[in-house]
């Protein structure tokens, strides 16, 4: 869902980059955040909270609250919001606090 | 080895950046340290014209008032160094976490400018994705050209949900209605109207009570309803609208912990959004050498921000011996005079008085 | 959603609009501009705007915008420049006084074409009239507003504040 289209704003167009979430290639363009990347390809749940295992998804997008924390490339707890989306990333759904070591 | 600076800025909003520039005209060696890999703050986001007087860049939209504010900080030699999250500050030190390091940084004079959070508010299953604070629809809208939704119910009618939702309409997002709590709309009447004539309904004495949703999809629905005027749902008048995205607009609290974890004084005024640092006219803390501005030392405008920036700078700058004590003088005297100017309305109102009593518990010391 | 919620808080603006309404015979004679900013909030690029200095705020920048209709010329040069997008012109034609127009600021995607009709919405965004467009601007100096302008019957110059395009739902 990217605008194509804006009375104000022009959106120049970025490289498109490749990463992954859950093993599946998405594509994202360059300079954008882990969120907004996964937002764009219409997913919301970012992660399952530890005792409920509710879902979880993007909330402030600056880093400020702790909603959108992923796995990325093996390590837990990333602010996707704050983090931008690299070639080849591999991105995971969090479940509870994820495994620190 | 700990790198030094004369003055750090924490935040790289438009408090952060005006207090570097107007530091760094002085002569003092400036670093920003700001936790987003895009500068500029909440500014980055504002795609509307920002009200205000010819001297504050007014009728110019916000996202071309953090470029200008950017370009004068290169101008300055300012660094500004991006992802870079302090995450503590010590008696001369401040600690910075990058994304691969953390570092300290020795600092003779600091300005806190790190803004404000979104408030959450309470009701069933608040915590569904789908449910954004104002501040990320933006952010996905404007800076990352996403369309994060079809249809939104906004909550709350400050400027902030006024605006988003205009901004809302201009990205082809369809916007439900906007629930306000109180009996009249928070943000100023131009902004109500704007959204008014394109037929989206500002529903006073209403809430949000309930977001309807699943795994799969996160918010499917919104249950808004009636209140009283103790703020009571009134049994009967529930709604049940079709959204697929709910956006709060609630609020701003004052990003406040790094000042009261460095030791500067405190206290809770509501009329400043909650907790902040106790501080003078010219924007010094309880701590001599921490300055702040923006949204942490109470929730404001851009405007505003910009102006105790450049305070807080021109004061840090004077409280090294930095530059010539009478041109800052004077030239904080002139800023004065234009932050009185700019709230001496009945909108600057809350802002004056809670500044008063903030200098009141300062005098005290 | 009903007519009385619609309404709420914001019905006070007609009410404050008879105030300010220039004098008939004021708009007979040349278009005017109608500024709908009622509250004292911190801001004034409408007086810098208009190049007759027809636009006032007294003392500081926090009071109400006045105007002065006999300086006015209906430019539309302060229409684009207010933050608010409160700032409307309104013309009756002299010759056929059935017929007016109502300049508008305007934000959004796909701009209307010339001679396009468009259906003419309320404060409140309801369907009132239709109307036809006249003009359309979009310059540097408008900044990405649009001004637009309708031609529609005189009778809706006061009410008419907005449009939608046939096409869009
Ligand atoms: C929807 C909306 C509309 C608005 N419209 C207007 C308007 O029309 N006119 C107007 O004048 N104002 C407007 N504002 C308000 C204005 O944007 C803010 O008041 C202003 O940006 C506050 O500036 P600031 O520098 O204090 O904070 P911010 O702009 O929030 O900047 C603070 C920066 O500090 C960073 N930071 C925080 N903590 C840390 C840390 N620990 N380490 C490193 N960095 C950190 C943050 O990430 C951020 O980049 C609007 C705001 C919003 C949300
Ligand atoms: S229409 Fe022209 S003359 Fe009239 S107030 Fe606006 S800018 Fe001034
Ligand atoms: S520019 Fe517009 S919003 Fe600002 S004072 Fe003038 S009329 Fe009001």
């Amino acid at each position: 869902m990217r605008i194509k289209k804006h009375p104000i704003l022009e959106f120049p167009v970025k490289k498109k980059i490749e990463f992954y979430f859950e093993d599946k290639k998405l594509e994202a363009r360059d300079g954008e955040s882990i969120a907004a990347a996964l937002i764009a390809n219409n997913i919301r749940i970012f992660r399952f909270s530890e005792k409920k295992q509710r879902p979880r998804g993007l909330y402030c997008a600056v880093g400020k609250c702790a909603s959108c924390l992923m796995e990325v490339d093996g390590k837990p707890n990333i602010m996707t919001c704050i983090t931008p989306v690299k070639q080849g990333m591999k991105v995971k759904r969090q479940k509870g606090r994820g495994d620190l070591i | 080895m700990i790198r030094k600076v004369q003055m750090a800025v924490i935040g790289g909003g438009p408090a952060g950046l005006s207090a570097a520039v107007a530091a760094a005209s002085q002569g003092v060696t400036v670093e920003i340290f700001d936790d987003n890999f895009i500068p500029g703050g909440q500014l980055i986001k504002q795609t509307h014209k920002f009200f205000g007087a010819k001297q504050h860049l007014c009728g110019t939209r916000g996202m071309d008032i953090a470029q200008i504010l950017l370009d004068r900080c290169t101008q300055h030699n300012v660094i500004i160094n991006q992802q870079a999250t302090v995450t503590g500050v010590y008696a001369n030190t401040l600690g910075v976490l990058y994304p691969d390091k953390f570092e300290e940084v020795e600092f003779k004079s600091l300005v806190v400018a790190t803004g404000a959070s979104e408030n959450m508010i309470r009701f069933v299953n608040n915590e569904l994705p789908g449910i954004y604070g104002a501040g990320a629809i933006q952010t996905l809208m404007n800076v990352f050209g996403i369309r994060p939704a079809q249809n939104v119910l906004m909550v709350g009618s400050g400027n902030i949900g006024l605006i988003v939702s205009y901004q809302l309409k201009q990205a082809e997002v369809e916007v439900e209605c906007i629930v306000e709590a109180l009996p009249q709309v928070g943000g100023y009447q131009v902004h109500a109207s704007k959204i008014q004539r394109m037929g989206i309904p500002i529903l006073t004495n209403h809430t949000i009570i309930r977001a309807e949703g699943n795994e799969q999809e996160g918010v499917t629905g919104a249950i808004i309803s009636e209140i009283d005027k103790d703020f009571r749902p009134v049994p009967g008048t529930e709604k049940y609208l079709s959204v697929d995205t709910i956006c709060l607009a609630v609020g701003l609290t004052p990003l406040a912990d790094l000042l009261e974890q460095c030791g500067c004084k405190m206290t809770t005024i509501s009329e400043l959004g909650g907790r902040v640092a106790v501080h003078n006219h010219y924007m010094q803390t309880s701590r001599p050498d921490v300055f702040l501005a923006g949204d942490v030392s109470g929730i404001e405008e851009a405007v505003t921000a910009t102006l105790e920036g450049q305070l807080a700078g021109l004061a840090a700058a004077k409280y090294m011996n930095i530059g010539n004590p009478l041109i800052i003088q004077n030239k904080m005297n002139e800023i004065l005079i234009q932050l009185n100017e700019f709230r001496d309305g009945p909108f600057g109102e809350k802002a004056t008085y809670g500044s008063q009593r903030l200098l009141k518990e300062y005098s005290y010391e | 959603m009903s007519e009385d919620q619609n309404n709420l808080n914001h019905s006070t603006i007609p009410e404050f609009l008879t105030d300010i309404l220039p004098p008939e015979e004021r708009i007979l004679k040349r278009p005017v501009a109608i500024i709908e900013c009622f509250q004292e909030i911190p801001c004034n690029p409408c007086v810098d705007s208009c190049p007759q200095n027809a636009i006032s705020i007294d003392e500081g920048i926090n009071r109400i915008p006045q105007i002065d209709y006999d300086l006015c010329t209906g430019c539309t040069l302060c229409v684009p420049k207010c933050p608010g997008l409160a700032i409307f012109v309104v013309g009756v034609d002299k010759e056929d006084k059935t017929k007016g127009s109502v300049t508008i600021p305007y934000e959004f995607n796909d701009l209307p074409q010339i001679g396009e009709e468009v259906i003419g919405l309320n404060r409140q965004g309801k369907p009132v009239t239709p109307a036809v467009v006249k003009k359309v601007i979009v310059s540097k100096i408008t900044d990405k507003t649009a001004v637009i302008t309708l031609s529609l019957p005189s009778e809706f110059i006061h009410e008419v504040r907005f449009f939608k395009r046939q096409s869009s739902k």
